[in-house]
């Protein structure tokens, strides 16, 4: 039998670290597990502006500040643990943990967010690090007078695609529609920029080069015709995908893999809540992810009075 | 200046010292963003079992970033962090952008075991 705890939380990101306060603090024994590291997609964000109560400041300083709380009031926080098994029906529920065994709770709090969506094409990874990148304030600099491509259409890529025409010399915009999805402000902001370049409606064949990137390749999706553009760095900005396949045949999903949760953040297995960017919604902030988890957490707390109260004494 | 709670490799007498007097060493280059920090948080992870190698990490921009940036190894290399092992005083393995713990514990027991 492994260790005991209330309640556990997968996924320490924005949503999971504010159940892992709310639980603690709550005096109900929690154990966060993440097979990454603290904070989630919050530490991809250099600057936060728009968090209420917290003046500009990375996510990364607001994701050490969640992790200390929880912390301080006895959460128990695994990093890089990665989860190789699980039940989460009935009254023991375990998570089971590379090199750790098995942790039981009554509850559990799933929250492990969402991870950047990639091509999938093996030349995209065989460029990552030499010409590829999904990090344009990381690896901006490296390209500094260089032409490059900005592959995407929402607000990430065009406000990415705007930030790296301080360095590169010319920046190709490929998106794979005829309309862009971001915010009219932020394509007008890179229409105006005499740096960028677009190309619409286009699949991304391949990359090729060397030993470091040096050509996208790209085809027309109305006539099929083929564009070969010169570029030493290509930065991807195509979304998100919600980090469930763990759950699959156990919780309720959507087509996209989001799971279903009501406004409890219960899921379809009793004792089992969702929070965060993994579940069904619209709109994914560090703020939403905040309220996710604080509603879960409560929820999860009300779940183990009820179960405690329904105890035969 | 990195925040993390690994020893830091500030100077060119500290890179020297940490290279020639290890056998196994891995020293993570970057900087405090988010392609770095994972790699950071793995390598505290992986300190306590992984008793035979010096873990380090540096500054990309410091004073002694120069003698990672200019290796051959990271020639071509344009997604941070710069990860680098070393043997004995040489460079065994060499990897760019972010690895996650897999990718990583491959690296040391293929070269450190």
């Amino acid at each position: 039998m492994g260790e005991k705890y209330d309640v556990i939380v997968l996924g320490a990101g924005p949503a999971g670290l504010t159940a892992g306060i709310y639980l603690s603090r709550a005096r109900v024994k929690t154990l966060i597990i993440d097979s990454g590291t603290a904070g989630g997609q919050m530490v991809m964000s250099y600057n936060v502006a728009n968090y209420p109560g917290v003046e500009t400041t990375s996510g990364w300083n607001i994701s050490q500040t969640m992790l200390r709380q929880a912390k301080a009031f006895g959460c128990r926080v695994m990093t890089q643990s990665p989860v190789t098994g699980m039940n989460l029906y009935g009254e023991d529920k375990w998570v089971e943990v590379e090199d750790e065994g098995k942790f039981h709770a009554h509850a559990v709090i799933t929250a492990t967010g969402g991870v950047p969506r990639e091509l999938g094409m093996e030349s995209e990874q065989r460029f990552m690090g030499t010409g590829i990148s999904y990090c344009a304030t990381c690896d901006g600099d490296f390209f500094t007078d260089k032409e490059i491509v900005a592959i995407g259409g929402g607000n990430s890529a065009l406000e990415e695609a705007v930030g790296l025409t301080k360095y590169a010399s010319k920046v190709t915009i490929v998106h794979e529609f005829n309309e862009f999805q971001a915010q009219p402000w932020i394509v007008e902001e890179a229409r105006k920029n005499e740096k960028i370049h677009f190309l619409m409606a286009q699949d991304i064949i391949e990359f090729t080069g060397k030993d470091h990137l040096e050509e996208v390749i790209v085809a027309s999706k109305e006539t099929g015709e083929r564009t070969v553009i010169p570029a030493e760095g290509c930065f991807i900005f195509i979304g998100y995908v919600p980090n469930t396949a763990v759950f699959k045949g156990i919780l309720e999903m959507n087509e996209r893999g989001e799971l279903i949760a009501d406004r409890q953040m219960n899921t379809s297995v009793p004792g089992v809540f969702a929070a965060g960017d993994l579940r069904e919604k619209r709109f994914r902030q560090i703020t939403t992810s905040v309220a996710d988890g604080t509603i879960a957490a409560l929820s999860a707390i009300d779940y183990l009075q009820q179960r405690a109260d329904s105890s035969p004494v | 200046m990195l925040r993390t709670n690994l020893k830091h490799t500030d100077t060119d007498a500290d890179y020297k010292d940490v290279i020639e007097n290890n056998e196994n060493v891995m020293i993570c280059c970057g900087r405090m963003g988010p392609m770095c920090l994972p790699v950071y948080d793995i390598m505290e992870n992986l300190e306590e079992k992984y008793p035979n190698v010096v873990f380090r990490d540096m500054d990309f921009d410091g004073p002694a970033g120069y003698n990672i940036r200019s290796l051959p190894e990271c020639r071509r290399f344009n997604g941070l962090p710069f990860t680098i092992y070393y043997k004995n005083g040489k460079v065994v393995a060499a990897t760019t952008s972010i690895q996650n713990k897999k990718q990583i514990t491959t690296i040391l027991d293929r070269e450190f075991s």
